[in-house]
């Protein structure tokens, strides 16, 4: 039996909610507002109606080439995500389906890894890129930022493998598929959801990263984290071509993540809590 | 059926991620406790020589190591009270019945998904600048002095902003665990005429217990390594006050130059951050039994 709620009782917590979450998202419903504003607009106190220009946008642009740090965050998050995806489907594949004695040691092992403070090998990891050549290169971000998720990618797609029945691997052998046209046929159309989720998550942890995307990063291969960092120096007159920089750094990932909150509790709590 | 071919088959998969592993594990590990044996400064990389325990003793007796740990804990603590408390409420609020439920959820869980650079000045500029920002103007408007924020709780400040960055996460995760408890049992409890306290001290805090410890665990992983929120705001100024124990190792490496100095401080960091490790590990380890 359903609990009857009054209307008076409902509509009671939805102005409190609303409320509540109104003032969480308003720092960036301000600095969206902001965006369009003039500089002198932006420091000239509160207000929520902005003269609605696109000066910002196009400013930030012309002076800053927006476009660049921009072009090497999507590089830099959905290549790492994809290297990091084609080493863990084997894996995670395999410890779902042909578990041994060992598998759980693994995965508990593999997510120790995750524990490693990045400050701990900042010195190491400067050096070897500083003498290989990888100091401010989109291919040394990519291949620390596919390292660095691996675990939780390989954690994750281990999670959704292991909800899919054995039973369905015995019927298609006994069809007499191989290995192989078993999984093209039978197994990819099931784990192709949680690839997917897990392919999600990971792109919006490689896009916010900014330890490594700062540290081992100058002008040439700065992703928009390195990008808006370096804003922090100067001060005042600038706010609104920040915001619009910023409304645009985040409005993908905002969007992303929207999509995504169901496998972002299983990702980060590692299945943990579903 | 399983045979030596897919056991076979099977470990060749498994094999590249763990390789990868293991070298990103050991290889830049052992670099770290290598150099922290060493004198080695980049500014006179041709001086390097054996340093003994010398440079941790140099990290432990400057005063910054212990101010900065001082810092680790209440940015740690701090934000866990403020993101565990408020996230219960907030998922609590959440879970009752609202009209345009879908909607406030995304307004809540939104700030998980802006960069930390972008938070961080987001707060610094627009909201607590002391003469611009929208605290200031608020202040002002209710004739009271505006507060300097980075100024006058430089601390303070930066527990805000990370905390409003986490806030979401613990919310979004403790609804996730309230909306799994039995609806039935509520109703049970309710029938019986438990109030409002007793329901949530007998009935939901308990059944809430594993996502909490799973929050604070998790959580401490990632506030122990604070840093893009420091960087962009006050540098870990004014003086060390807000330098933690990652940002004196980043201002000690890349600063100072000082390679031995900075590794023997990314041993300690590796030492702590695996003691909260351990219990994160047993916790979710017991979860894979199931």
């Amino acid at each position: 039996m359903a609990r009857a709620i009054s209307t008076r009782r409902k509509t009671v917590t939805t102005v409190v909610a609303w409320l509540v979450a109104l003032i969480i998202f308003f720092p960036i419903l301000y600095t969206i507002i902001t965006s369009f504003k003039t500089e002198p607009e932006a420091i000239a106190g509160i207000s929520l109606i902005p003269s609605g220009t696109f000066e910002n946008y196009i400013e930030v642009q012309a002076q800053r080439d927006y476009f660049r740090p921009f072009l090497n965050s999507v590089v830099i998050s959905l290549g790492s995500t994809l290297i990091a995806l084609l080493i863990s489907v084997p894996a995670a594949w395999s410890m779902a389906f042909s578990p041994a004695r060992r598998t759980k040691d693994i995965l508990m092992w593999m997510l120790s890894t995750k524990m490693m403070p990045a400050v701990g090998v900042l010195v190491p990891m400067y050096l070897i890129f500083r003498d290989t050549g990888l100091l401010d290169t989109r291919t040394g971000l990519t291949i620390v930022l596919t390292l660095v998720n691996l675990p939780i990618v390989v954690w994750m797609l281990y999670t959704y493998f292991r909800e899919i029945p054995g039973e369905i691997l015995e019927a298609a052998r006994m069809d007499g598929a191989s290995t192989l046209k078993e999984i093209v046929y039978v197994l990819t159309p099931m784990a192709v959801p949680g690839i997917a989720s897990t392919m999600l998550l990971n792109i919006i942890l490689a896009w916010n990263e900014s330890f490594w995307t700062i540290r081992l990063s100058a002008a040439n291969a700065a992703p928009l984290t390195a990008f808006i960092a370096s804003f922090s120096s100067p001060q005042g007159l600038f706010w609104a071509k920040l915001s619009a920089a910023s409304t645009l750094a985040i409005a993908p990932i905002l969007i992303m993540g929207w999509f995504s909150q169901k496998q972002l509790v299983r990702g980060l709590t590692f299945g943990a809590v579903k | 059926m399983a045979t030596r071919q897919t056991r076979s088959l099977a470990r060749l998969m498994l094999a590249p991620s763990v390789v990868l592993l293991l070298i990103w594990m050991i290889v830049p590990l052992a670099m770290t406790l290598w150099y922290s044996f060493q004198n080695y400064n980049l500014l006179n990389p041709v001086m390097r020589s054996f340093a003994g325990f010398d440079n941790y003793r140099y990290f432990y007796t400057d005063p910054a190591f212990f101010e900065s740990i001082a810092n680790t804990l209440a940015i740690v603590v701090g934000v866990l009270l403020i993101t565990v408390i408020g996230g219960i409420l907030l998922a609590l609020l959440l879970d009752q019945p609202i009209f345009g439920q879908g909607i406030v959820r995304i307004l809540v869980i939104s700030p998980f998904f802006v960069m930390p650079p972008v938070a961080a000045l987001i707060w610094k500029n627009m909201i607590m600048h002391p003469g611009y920002g929208v605290l200031a103007d608020v202040a002002r408007s209710l004739g009271l002095q505006p507060v300097d924020w980075f100024a006058q709780y430089p601390l303070l400040s930066i527990v805000i902003i990370v905390s409003w960055q986490w806030l979401p996460f613990a919310t979004l995760i403790l609804l996730t665990a309230l909306q799994s408890l039995d609806e039935e049992q509520k109703e049970a409890a309710e029938m019986d005429g438990a109030n409002f306290f007793n329901r949530f001290r007998y009935l939901t805090l308990p059944h809430l217990a594993r996502a909490i410890t799973v929050v604070i665990l998790i959580q401490t992983i990632f506030l122990l390594a604070v840093y893009a929120e420091i960087l962009v705001t006050t540098n870990g100024g004014p003086g060390y006050a807000t330098t933690n124990l990652a940002f004196l190792i980043y201002r000690t490496a890349l600063l100072s130059y000082d390679i031995g100095g900075a590794s023997a401080g990314g041993v300690i960091a590796v030492v702590l951050a695996n003691i909260v490790a351990i219990f994160l590990m047993r916790a979710v380890g017991r979860n894979l039994e199931r």
